[in-house]
């Protein structure tokens, strides 16, 4: 108790652990007793799915300090790579939470993977550059799962960039992703209590990151880069380390996206760079570094254009107002000054001192 | 022969990559900023000449020059309103952020005012195709335009920076901000002219780039600005030669492995010179080295 009182960090951590679990617990029991409309309801996992999504980018964004565009490119692996091994194995484990949790660590692994690879290049490049090469970098990995084609026979695996013919399957075989038509009939293992489970486990991952000796580094990288590294920060290994987990994370919610569908398919709109600003989003309305902040603001964010349907059409338009007004308000040098003069915490404190003197 | 008309529909394009990409280059040189809403300052400037054109009737020379105007007050309006607050903010991450929500906000508007629904832009150019070599390679009115006026704009950019007071400022409020003020430049008022400038010259390629493919969406501009970012980079940032070449380059990258390897390739490739550039010569063709001070 007595570190629940001392220790401000441990504190704020509990409250966030203790927020997802009211929440849920509260859903759990609006829907057991029919609170919910079904409408709502279709909705539960895609929140998870984009909590999730904001925790990873809020990683990457709010403690390493780089903006990356690319995350809906790494949710495009961890779906892809998550509902392939699915589908794969659907007539081998047929226990479909084994099979669910497996195809969630191959996806996070997947899309590590990939985090790692493309962190090598691009972690080298700053601000502005590393932007853009995220963005570029997620572009390339949609439009490459679009020409994608991969088969199964009794020979084994069979690829093609080219098209369904060219993969020569023996008779019996079966497409498994069919290039621009993706993968169809991933059992639809993902639930709202799974997207709970996986919020849980990474909130747990990333606050505990945060609050460790690596995360220290990691901040200091942030603040500093020239400092942290004259004192003895490997730069590379801990970026790359913020990068690659933010990625696996970013990939997990992919795998809970493809099996909450029937049939997945890289399009724009889902995995498209359009997919990594709406995350964006979700992590700066919540507060930059801020892990319970984007939940809060991915969930309702999520959430609050179905609860309000005559402002769906301005809704977009709304956000991104807020979004330009937010930046503004919390790093123009001018009105930071302002802030600084004006706040009201100042006032208190100098009718104190003033009463002292 | 056809490699032949293959090569001239990337000059093409790449002309119209290269006119975004002088307006990047010369922002980012002067306000060392990635301005994410110039491609959709594009899209702005497609709409105008479109609404200009088939809603009052006037003539497409009028109507360009007007969504030249209408896009260069925009330009200064998003320059003052969004990004100079944010000058000399403490985090690079900041201004970036809020050029992504201008592009998001520039979007939806358009999105709101026209619809989702493609429009059909009734080419500016009115001219009789060329045909060269018996009829075997033949060169469209918008592709002769489209290279003609890249080619003078480059020229008039360089002679403006290089001739003039106003061009002179620029090259100093780029090379130093801090020193230019106290010389006496009025850097706001620079870094305003670049935005016009620019906003100007990304209506002109909405006019070429919505001629020559004339669907329009709210999306139209957000993928050639990317890519002619890339350009920019390619050529070296902050290089008004640079951009050129470099967009021409790319357009031509593009086309030719639309024609010779996937057509649904094509933008993975451009991304890939992209990457490729940035690792093996991450200051592009013709750009300065930066030594990063302590």
């Amino acid at each position: 108790m007595n570190r629940f009182k001392n220790n401000k960090k441990f504190r704020d951590n509990i409250i966030t652990y203790l927020l997802v679990i009211v929440i849920f617990a509260v859903v759990e029991s609006l829907k057991a007793t029919g609170h919910i409309s079904s409408l709502m309801k279709g909705l539960l996992v895609p929140v998870c799915i984009y909590i999730i999504c904001a925790i990873a980018l809020n990683l990457c964004v709010g403690i390493l300090g780089e903006l990356s565009l690319g995350h809906a490119g790494f949710m495009c692996v961890g779906a892809f790579s998550g509902a392939f091994f699915s589908k794969c194995t659907a007539e081998v484990i047929t226990v479909a939470p084994v099979r669910f949790i497996l195809a969630i660590i191959i996806g996070a692994l997947v899309a590590s993977l990939f985090g790692f690879l493309i962190g090598i290049p691009v972690l080298r490049l700053k601000g502005d550059y590393l932007a853009i090469v995220t963005l570029a970098f997620g572009e390339i990995i949609k439009n490459v799962i679009n020409v994608l084609y991969v088969g199964k026979d009794s020979e084994g695996f069979h690829f093609s960039l080219k098209d369904m013919v060219s993969l020569h399957l023996k008779e019996g075989g079966q497409v498994i992703i069919n290039g621009a038509q993706g993968i169809t009939g991933t059992p639809n293992d993902s639930s709202f209590e799974a997207g709970f489970v996986l919020i849980i486990l990474t909130l747990f991952i990333v606050l505990n990151l945060i609050d460790s000796r690596d995360g220290r580094a990691i901040m200091s990288i942030r603040d500093n880069t020239i400092a942290s590294e004259s004192v003895g920060i490997n730069v590379t290994r801990y970026k790359l380390m913020a990068f690659t987990i933010s990625a696996g994370i970013a990939g997990v919610a992919g795998v809970l996206y493809a099996h909450n569908l029937n049939s997945l398919m890289a399009q724009p709109k889902n995995f498209g760079y359009n997919m990594s600003i709406t995350i964006l989003l979700f992590v700066v309305l919540g507060g930059i570094g801020n892990i319970r902040g984007s939940i809060i603001s991915a969930a309702v964010l999520t959430l609050l254009p179905e609860l309000l349907r005559g402002l769906a059409d301005y809704r977009m338009l709304i956000y991104a107002i807020v979004l330009i007004i937010l930046m503004i308000f919390n790093w123009s040098p001018a009105i930071l000054e302002l802030r600084k003069k004006y706040s009201v915490r100042n006032f208190i404190k100098n009718k104190k001192t003033k009463e002292v003197e | 022969m056809r490699f032949l008309n293959y090569l001239i529909n990337g000059i093409s394009l790449g002309s119209v990559y290269a006119i975004i990409a002088l307006g990047y280059t010369m922002v980012y040189g002067i306000a060392k900023m990635l301005n994410f809403a110039h491609g959709d300052i594009i899209m702005v400037g497609s709409y105008a000449i479109f609404c200009l054109m088939s809603l009052t009737g006037l003539s497409p020379v009028v109507s360009v020059v007007l969504a030249v105007l209408i896009c260069t007050a925009l330009g200064i309006t998003v320059e003052a309103i969004a990004y100079r607050p944010l000058r000399g903010a403490a985090s690079p991450l900041a201004v970036l952020i809020t050029a992504i929500g201008v592009s998001y906000f520039l979007q939806n508007m358009a999105l709101l005012i026209f619809g989702a629904n493609t429009k059909q832009f009734t080419s500016v150019i009115n001219m009789e195709p060329l045909s060269l070599f018996g009829g075997s390679v033949t060169i469209t009115g918008e592709t002769i335009v489209t290279i003609i006026s890249c080619i003078l704009i480059m020229v008039l950019l360089l002679t403006f920076i290089n001739k003039t007071k106003a061009g002179q400022a620029m090259l100093a409020v780029s090379e130093d901000q801090g020193a230019a003020k106290l010389m006496g430049v009025n850097v706001n008022g620079t870094i305003s002219l670049t935005f016009a400038i620019g906003s100007g010259l990304a209506a002109i390629a909405g006019m070429l780039l919505s001629s020559s493919y004339p669907s329009l969406t709210p999306y139209t501009g957000s993928m050639p600005g990317i890519k002619a970012f890339v350009a920019a980079v390619f050529g070296g940032i902050g290089s008004i030669p640079g951009a050129f070449i470099g967009g021409i380059i790319l357009g031509i990258i593009e086309i030719l492995s639309k024609a010779y390897i996937s057509s649904q390739l094509s933008d993975a490739i451009v991304f890939m010179v992209l990457i490729i550039v940035l690792l093996v010569r991450p200051t592009g063709l013709l750009g300065k080295k930066i030594q990063e001070k302590v």
